[in-house]
């Protein structure tokens, strides 16, 4: 669905539907906290950025151009074979076997603030660095160019 | 509460959702909905992430799905501010068309 409608605002919308099926995934497998922020993340965050940039462009009239059939075919056919091939080797491989007895609270708060501080404290780090320069790179990035002719200070 | 569905619907399900990723960035011509397959795909990988850190009673997996997670926003929007700005100087998102790094 998210592929396949033609107005990209569809797409944003089927892909929300998506991220919302996927949450309660990770509630099913005990992961409260992350199902939370993938919510807040993902559908709060991601989705409002990639409609707010499409209002912005003013393509959500379908005035997209498709490619041609060939290229169309081509596609289907690669991923196609990709998933056929990953299915076959997943299915001829062996089971695993039963999971150990499963601790209910490793998807907590509590335990993974002590996991992503003790051990994984300086990826955690590294990425707020990432975010700031990902931050500063977005705002030089769509800052419109002041041409000479402006007065300083002036738009 | 066990985890009642196996891991391999679970490894099914994402190989599938990644597949379908894959096939947006190849069969669509808008960046945009590109990125959006990228994102799909991103979470295909998280999704069997958090299903072998249920498997395996360890909390590192839903760790690394907060870094694939923040670097997945990190991406997102400097790609976004990328495609606004080619917008602005080419008015196309159109990928085919965007071919050639000069205008």
């Amino acid at each position: 669905m998210t592929v396949l409608s033609k107005n990209p605002v569809h797409s944003v919308i089927y892909l929300i539907g998506c991220f919302f099926a996927i949450a309660g995934h990770y509630l099913l497998l005990n992961a409260e906290f992350l199902a939370v922020v993938h919510i807040i993340v993902y559908a709060g965050a991601i989705m409002v950025l990639f409609l707010s940039t499409l209002m912005l462009m003013n393509l959500n009239d379908e005035t997209e151009q498709h490619k041609p059939a060939l290229a169309k075919i081509g596609a289907v056919i690669a991923a196609g074979l990709l998933m056929l091939v990953l299915v076959a080797v997943l299915k001829k491989a062996d089971a695993l076997p039963a999971p150990v007895n499963q601790d209910l609270s490793i998807g907590t708060i509590k335990n993974l603030g002590k996991v992503l501080l003790d051990e994984y404290l300086f990826p955690f780090e590294f990425s707020s660095v990432l975010f700031l320069s990902a931050m500063i790179g977005a705002v030089l990035l769509t800052k419109k160019e002041i041409s000479p002719q402006t007065p300083k200070g002036g738009f | 509460m066990f985890s009642v569905v196996p891991i391999q619907y679970y490894i099914f399900i994402s190989t599938v959702l990644f597949c379908i990723g894959v096939l947006g960035v190849l069969f669509r011509r808008n960046a945009i909905i590109i990125f959006m397959s990228v994102e799909l795909m991103l979470n295909s990988v998280n999704l069997l992430l958090v299903a072998f850190s249920a498997y395996h009673n360890d909390a590192s997996g839903q760790v690394f799905v907060f870094f694939v997670m923040a670097v997945a926003a990190a991406e997102v929007a400097v790609g976004l501010s990328i495609l606004v700005t080619i917008y602005r100087n080419v008015h196309s998102v159109d990928i085919d068309e965007l071919k050639s790094l000069k205008h």
